[in-house]
């Protein structure tokens, strides 16, 4: 393959940053049009990934290999195989229709855009990269712009937000650095390319992998969340423009589940094994804990937030129950999750445009006032919660299947979270949406035909997942059946 | 044709004494030609370096090697940025005359000298030679209570840290009967074989090595003077010191302890590993309530020592060359967030963070830079801080010394907050009235040179690692 096609999604967003640069500050509205033209290409080129994998086997493709810093080992390696495909296609749709779902920004636009874009650059890269010090940097450089779009386009407590974020994940991956290290100097011949430290992973010592996989697990868990690292998450979503939030939701967490799999369970086998219960234990406190908390929560971003929580919890879950189908859950929950809650976000900042609150009990009988508004954000809460039909149900039903062999207990618990997940949704819309209206919102207007934009294709993934699995259920088999193979021998 | 080893300090001491000529004959008003005419010495010298041959002058007192010219490569550099940014700074002085540069140029010098030292009476001298200079500097803003403050507090402690080393010149010749650093090795070899175990005079001896450097590299518990000279001193100045003077008592400290106490190694590491771990904590802690710009950098150019030690305490040719090459780094993003606090001094006279508000919407590009320069310090991918950091910590994971590793890295977290916390000012916050920051054409140049630096080192560092790496392998490990 001869077409790089990986590094042109990675680097034309950042071509993106150089065109809003050179554009003035007044010419907002070419702003717009640059970014969203530089995140369509990127979107475009993810349909020719997905039309060209080739699902038959487990080995990286559209591989690009060079030499970059010979004397520390490291390379420009890229690839991707049917577990980064859809991470890529979801992040660059999430980035296109987020940048759509920006134009409403009137603030400091052309900043917001350079940085928006960046941000797209840093997690393209995470999801391509096979160097472990180039899957570093992209890892990384995500921050900053996380940081500047949080603290300067945020909430009330936006720069709370911001540096809570930023020294979180920068604390939980710097131990990732040192585990890289750890890796690089015990590696024969010493190597900081991915797939080479995972064939020469059954060599690693056991002692060695638990202590590693450690350094590992907290950069992980503290962009997944998983209990007790997740307390940035509710400031920075809540704090988040729209956008951002759709992307923190999204993209972001699925770095860490994303790095879980590619790294965690095949780079340390022994440690997977050894550290599965625990793990599963974990998942469950943010499945339960994490609706529990919803429950209690009046305000409506705040709630989705939490609900990423628990929705997380499941990906954890399948991961820990080292099984095929425990495994698949979590990547078709990744993307489901990544569909809906990003929709749903998008639709609380519709909301928040237009009545400045989101606070549950301010709301009463919208559906007669905006009946279009609450189609769209039932549908989607529907998804969430685990309707058939739709996605959500799909991913959650494969984790249960997948894990309840191993975990019976853990999973019969689990359980519980789907019905407070239900139970938490049902009462938001019967708030909101139903009983007597509301008269303070007479003003009230009908979602746009620009916000209608940014949700409708993920509402048609959502249905078109949650009817027809089988596409992206054949992309992901034969990597995942390795992974599990790699790990359970 | 190649000139002889010591030629560029020759020409540079040349130069300096020709600047101090020119000065007599020039007008008040033309004397800012001096600067350019300084800069100028600086590029031929550089160009002389790579027309000197290595090797050994004086009985193997001085030596020209792959270490002592990349150092005084660096060396250089920060002189040549000190002074460019020097050139309309220099407008705030009284009465000021040429000499300003002049003594700039003769602490240059010592540094190179001192790079290339390998005998203990002219590593002393050369190590006077570059401080001495710097104390009439520090004091150079006479009226100004808190320069004379500076000036005075360097020269004393700088007397006592110089009194400390000499001590330790001493004992190590009442131990092996010289003071040539080769010497030195093989008569401690042979102590080694015939004792065995170090001896209460030599152990003092390091001792007294280790703080006499420890000053001169502001490590805690030396650091005390640092701040208020830092803050007190013409910020040009400050930025000097903390780049340039520093990386020279680094190179002394490699040549002194990698090349004649390496017998001992064990003996002195232990007290270096705890040196850097301190810096790191207490330079990095006491740097986040830091108010003013010029003291928040003099307390993190103290953690930045620290982390520069733990690739020396690894005592490995990775290590050696990981310790020049974050030199390098550290010298572009260090001396570029000085660079842009000098045109906002010239400018508002204010040297208080809180000033800074608002500075991305007045001066978009100079906040920018500051941003990628303070990114860097933090060790943020792919500045050339992170990767010098990498480097360092790499070396240490090599050989095992994870406990310092997490400290670094736990306290490169905690720096977070405090270099960050320049960024929010600039980019979160808003000031009335506030207005763009005029950059005079010295200063231009220093912040290309600077931005150039960060981004090349960290993106493209393949020359800079080869050329610390054949530094490295000056010494035997």
């Amino acid at each position: 393959m001869s077409f790089p096609i990986l590094s042109y999604m990675i680097f034309i967003p950042f071509l993106g940053i150089i065109a809003v640069l050179v554009l003035r500050k007044e010419q907002v509205q070419a702003i717009r049009w640059a970014s969203a033209l530089f995140s369509f290409i990127p979107l475009v080129l993810s349909f020719f990934l997905l039309a060209h994998y080739d699902s038959s086997t487990s080995t990286m493709q559209f591989v690009e290999k060079h030499t970059w810093i010979p004397s520390l080992g490291v390379t420009y390696f890229l690839g991707a195989d049917g577990l980064s495909v859809p991470m890529l296609f979801l992040t660059a749709l999430l980035s296109f229709l987020s940048v759509i779902a920006s134009f409403n920004i009137n603030f400091r636009v052309k900043e917001y855009f350079a940085f928006f874009l960046l941000l797209e650059v840093g997690m393209m890269g995470v999801f391509a990269a096979l160097d472990f010090f180039l899957f570093y940097i992209f890892w990384e450089v995500m921050l900053v712009p996380m940081y500047f779009l949080i603290g300067i386009w945020g909430g009330p407590r936006k720069e709370y937000a911001a540096i809570k974020f930023f020294l979180y994940t920068l604390f939980g991956s710097v131990f990732m650095l040192i585990g890289i290290l750890a890796l690089y100097f015990t590696s024969q011949p010493h190597t900081l390319n991915m797939m080479e430290l995972i064939s020469q992973a059954p060599l690693l010592a056991k002692g060695f992998q638990l202590i590693v996989f450690v350094a590992f697990f907290l950069a992980f868990a503290i962009k997944v969340p998983i209990f007790p690292f997740h307390t940035w998450l509710p400031d920075a979503h809540v704090e988040a423009p729209t956008a951002v939030s759709v992307i923190l939701a999204g993209i972001l967490l699925k770095m860490g589940t994303y790095g879980l799999l590619r790294v965690s369970l095949p780079m340390f086998p022994k440690a997977a094994l050894y550290y599965a219960l625990p793990l599963a234990l974990l998942a469950l406190i943010n499945i339960v804990y994490g609706a529990l908390v919803c429950m209690a929560q009046k305000d409506l971003k705040k709630m989705v937030a939490y609900s990423s929580v628990s929705h997380m919890g499941y990906c954890i879950l399948g991961i820990s129950a080292l099984t095929v189908t425990g495994v698949s859950g979590c990547v078709f929950q990744m993307f489901s999750h990544g569909l809906i809650t990003g929709a749903l976000f998008l639709l609380v900042g519709v909301l928040y445009d237009r009545a400045h609150t989101r606070d549950i009990d301010a709301f009463g009988g919208l559906w007669a006032k905006i009946p279009v508004y609450t189609g769209v954000m039932t549908l989607f809460c529907m998804g969430s919660l685990g309707l058939p039909g739709l996605s959500g149900f799909i991913s959650e039903f494969m984790v249960f299947i997948g894990s309840f062999p191993v975990f019976k207990v853990i999973v019969a618990l689990a359980v519980l979270g789907v019905v407070i997940t239900a139970a938490y949704f049902l009462r938001m819309i019967q708030k909101m949406f139903l009983g007597t209206f509301n008269t303070k919102w007479e003003a009230l207007t009908e979602i746009s035909g620009r916000e209608l934009f940014t949700v409708i294709p993920l509402a048609i993934l959502m249905i078109g997942v949650g009817v027809y699995p089988s596409p992206l259920a054949d992309m992901i088999r034969a990597t995942l059946e390795n992974i599990v193979h790699l790990v359970t021998g | 044709m190649y000139f002889i080893s010591i030629f560029p300090e020759i020409f540079l001491f040349l130069w300096t004494i020709l600047i101090f000529v020119v000065d007599f004959f020039l007008k008040e008003d033309k004397r800012k030609n001096l600067g350019y005419l300084s800069l100028l010495g600086i590029l031929i010298t550089i160009i002389l370096l790579f027309f000197s041959a290595q090797g050994e002058m004086f009985g193997k007192a001085y030596s020209y090697d792959s270490l002592s010219l990349f150092f005084k490569l660096v060396f250089l550099l920060s002189a040549f940025l000190a002074i460019s940014v020097s050139i309309d700074f220099v407008a705030k002085f009284r009465a000021f005359k040429g000499e300003f540069f002049g003594l700039i140029l003769f602490s240059t010098v010592g540094m190179m000298l001192l790079s290339s030292a390998r005998e203990l009476i002219f590593l002393y001298v050369s190590l006077e030679l570059v401080t001495i200079p710097l104390y009439v500097l520090a004091a150079y803003l006479k009226p100004d209570k808190k320069s004379a403050e500076a000036g005075l507090k360097y020269m004393l402690l700088g007397a006592i840290s110089s009194a400390i080393l000499l001590y330790g010149i001493s004992l190590i010749y009442g131990i092996t009967g010289t003071t040539f650093l080769l010497g030195i090795k093989t008569r401690l070899m042979v102590d080694y074989l015939q004792i065995g175990p170090i001896g209460p005079g030599l152990f003092l001896s390091f001792i007294f090595f280790i703080a006499g450097f420890g000053f001169k590299l502001a490590l805690v518990p030396f650091h005390m003077w640092a701040p208020d000279v830092y803050e007190g001193a013409p910020t040009p100045i400050t930025a000097f010191l903390s780049v340039g003077s520093k990386a020279a008592g680094l190179v002394a400290f490699l040549r002194v302890f990698f090349e004649s106490f390496s017998v001992y190694n064990p003996d002195w590491v232990t007290i270096v590993a705890v040196l850097a771990a301190l810096s790191m904590i207490i330079g990095n802690i006491i740097a986040l309530p830091q108010t003013n710009i010029k003291r928040m950098l003099a307390y993190s150019s103290i953690a930045q020592m620290g982390y520069i030690l733990v690739g020396l305490v690894a005592i490995s040719e990775r290590g050696v060359s990981s310790v020049a090459f974050y030199t390098l780094a550290y010298l572009f993003a260090n001396l570029g967030a000085f660079v842009v606090a000098i045109a906002f001094e010239l400018q508002t006279g204010s040297s208080e963070i809180k000033d800074y508000s608002g500075l991305s919407r007045t001066s978009p590009t100079l906040s920018f830079l500051m941003m990628i320069f303070l990114l860097s310090l933090v060790g943020i991918p792919p500045l050339a801080g992170f990767v010098g950091k990498y480097f360092l910590f790499a070396s240490a994971i090599e050989k095992n010394l994870i406990w310092l590793v997490v400290i670094a890295i736990l306290t490169s977290v905690i720096s977070l907050y405090y270099y960050v916390g320049v960024i929010r000012e600039m980019y979160f916050h808003k000031k009335e009235g506030g207005e763009k920051i005029f950059l005079p054409f010295g200063i231009k140049l220093a912040l290309i040179i600077c931005i150039i630096g960060v981004l090349l080192v960290g993106l493209f560092p393949n020359p800079f690692l080869d050329l610390a790496s054949q530094a490295a392998l000056v010494f035997k490990y």
